[in-house]
């Protein structure tokens, strides 16, 4: 469905993104991971046949996007990062408006059920520019499905969406990568994991790694990191954690918090949470640690490193 | 074809629920109303003294005047604002070709214009009634034969311009500056030169509507100039498009 080899981007001087590799199938959500400026708009954007590439080359659903960019541009739905839409046009009138464009027959229908399905049909005699950021995020990704596109390409679907919101929207994306393909953008790890079959981690413009969420979540969670805390004055706390077999890396931060890493699958972190108590502590927090993308890109790319 | 009449439409439709141009119909009227009332006045007093009677060729020849100020109004926002806003990034991702979309704009800018036009048919229609023998009518078709080739040429450089700038405003300020060279400026050399004078006076709007199809006279040079002027004018927008898909 997407297959891009050897993609390049510049623009002047700046390499954008440089020798991308990677394919998508039919029925697969990949994700797109990345700090901002990593170059996923981009690539997304050469997919989308917005802009030509500098050098390589990309197939979207069968079609060159710079020999048949209409033909891929037919076949491709897509919801840029800024989501940008006509303001001061009524949401029915808007999605009609984009749907003649890509010719669907009994237009009106299409739009009444994509507005079903976005969860947006009160809001359809409303003008765009009265809506919240999030319902315009849902009109751009009811525009995107207007046309059943063979292929979905959503530039941070849920960025700027409350936390229900966000629920929404990933089971919508997933409900839809059942039958086509999705490529999505995202800078949160736990979003990439939670939608997608695949992840790419694309860094200054290069792919960094590329596996799937099972097989990335092992070789990321070498060790697990846990902050642990308790009430009151806590000095002896390091020393009672390092009792603990199987603890390592204990640190006492300066807010009296202790974090301390474990072997993947090896939790003991009922263990520990045994011994504290059971040393007369009054345990009132034991979390586990997210890494940051800085961390994880120093961990995927194998620099030793450790930056803190 | 199609997504040109889609894109049209909805720029058509656009005009009348933003008030710029509503206000921009209404001075358009109101100005020639007033010329309208004032020389039907003059000429009938006029006429008691065997003077001559009025022409709708005035009417049209300050249409076309006040058209030169508003259409780069009309037109500014056109393509750069698209640009501004980020929802020229859907276009471009939309299965329309780039010509389609500046055609369109073109076209929903033109129906307006048109719209406009065809109210201001009342004048000549009154004036036939007032005054004998009436109006030359091949005159007047001759007219808004005309009349109409000026504003297509307007309106096709004004959308090109847009296409070019980000900043509406920017886009109008060139636009605008660009008719008064085409009316009142680039003839000048051609007053000024011995020889080769005929070429800067073809190139002037002046030449070819004002002193020219305005008056009755239509020739195939008038209207090959004010086609291959709108064909330019689309073009730089199509390919204005075109360099801001690869910068």
């Amino acid at each position: 469905m997407i297959k891009v080899s050897g993609l390049t981007k510049d623009y002047g001087a700046r390499r954008a993104i440089h020798n991308l590799n990677f394919d998508a199938q039919q029925g697969e959500i990949v994700g797109f991971l990345g700090p901002n400026g990593a170059g996923k708009t981009t690539t997304m954007r050469i997919l989308t046949g917005y802009m030509p590439p500098t050098d390589g080359e990309a197939i979207v659903a069968g079609y060159d996007v710079v020999e048949e960019s209409l033909e891929v541009r037919k076949r491709v739905g897509y919801l840029p990062e800024t989501v940008p839409l006509y303001t001061d046009m009524v949401v029915f009138d808007y999605l009609k408006f984009m749907g003649d464009l890509r010719r669907i027959p009994n237009v009106e229908d299409r739009v009444d059920e994509v507005l079903d399905r976005v969860g947006l049909s009160d809001r359809a005699n409303g003008y765009i520019g009265n809506l919240s950021k999030g319902m315009r995020q849902r009109v751009g990704l009811a525009q995107a499905l207007m046309h059943r596109p063979e292929v979905l390409i959503l530039d941070e679907p849920t960025i700027g969406l409350d936390p229900g919101q966000v629920v929404e929207v990933r089971e919508l994306i997933r409900e839809i990568g059942k039958e086509r393909t999705v490529l999505l953008s995202t800078h949160l790890l736990n979003e990439a994991q939670n939608i997608c079959d695949r992840v790419l981690i694309i860094n200054k413009g290069k792919i960094v790694a590329e596996d799937t969420t099972e097989n990335l979540q092992a070789r990321l969670i070498g060790a697990e990191r846990v902050m642990l805390r308790v009430r009151g004055e806590a000095d002896e706390l390091a020393k009672t954690v390092k009792l603990v077999k199987g603890v390592q890396g204990v640190e006492t931060k300066e807010d009296g918090s202790v974090e301390f890493e474990f072997a993947s699958g090896k939790d003991v972190r009922p263990e520990v949470a045994k011994q504290v108590i059971n040393s007369g502590y009054d345990l009132i927090e034991l979390r586990p640690l997210g890494m940051s993308l800085e961390e994880i890109f120093l961990e995927l790319t194998g620099s030793d490193s450790k930056k803190k | 074809m199609n997504n040109i009449w889609t894109i049209a439409k909805r720029e058509y439709d656009n005009y009348f629920s933003s008030p710029l141009a509503y206000v921009i119909g209404f001075v358009i009227l109101l100005i020639l109303g007033v010329y309208f009332s004032a020389i039907m006045f003059f000429s009938s007093g006029q006429a008691l003294y065997g003077g001559p009677a009025p022409t709708n060729e005035q009417i049209t020849w300050w249409f076309s005047f006040l058209l030169t100020i508003s259409i780069p109004i009309l037109t500014m926002r056109l393509i750069s604002d698209e640009a501004r806003m980020g929802t020229l990034e859907l276009m471009l991702t939309a299965p329309v070709r780039d010509i389609e979309l500046v055609v369109g704009k073109w076209l929903g800018a033109f129906l307006y214009v048109l719209t406009l036009t065809a109210v201001t048919l009342v004048y000549p229609i009154i004036m036939d009634n007032f005054i004998s023998p009436g109006l030359d009518w091949r005159v007047v078709l001759s007219s808004y034969l005309g009349l109409m080739l000026f504003a297509s040429t307007l309106i096709a450089l004004g959308v090109g311009i847009s296409a070019i700038f980000t900043n509406q405003f920017a886009a109008f300020f060139i636009t605008f500056g660009l008719f008064i060279f085409l009316t009142f400026f680039i003839g000048i050399p051609a007053s000024l030169l011995q020889k080769g004078g005929e070429f800067f006076d073809y190139l002037s709007f002046s030449t070819h509507f004002f002193n020219s199809m305005n008056r009755g006279t239509i020739n195939l040079g008038d209207i090959v100039y004010f086609l291959s002027l709108t064909a330019l004018g689309l073009f730089t927008g199509s390919t204005a498009i075109e360099i801001r898909r690869w910068r």
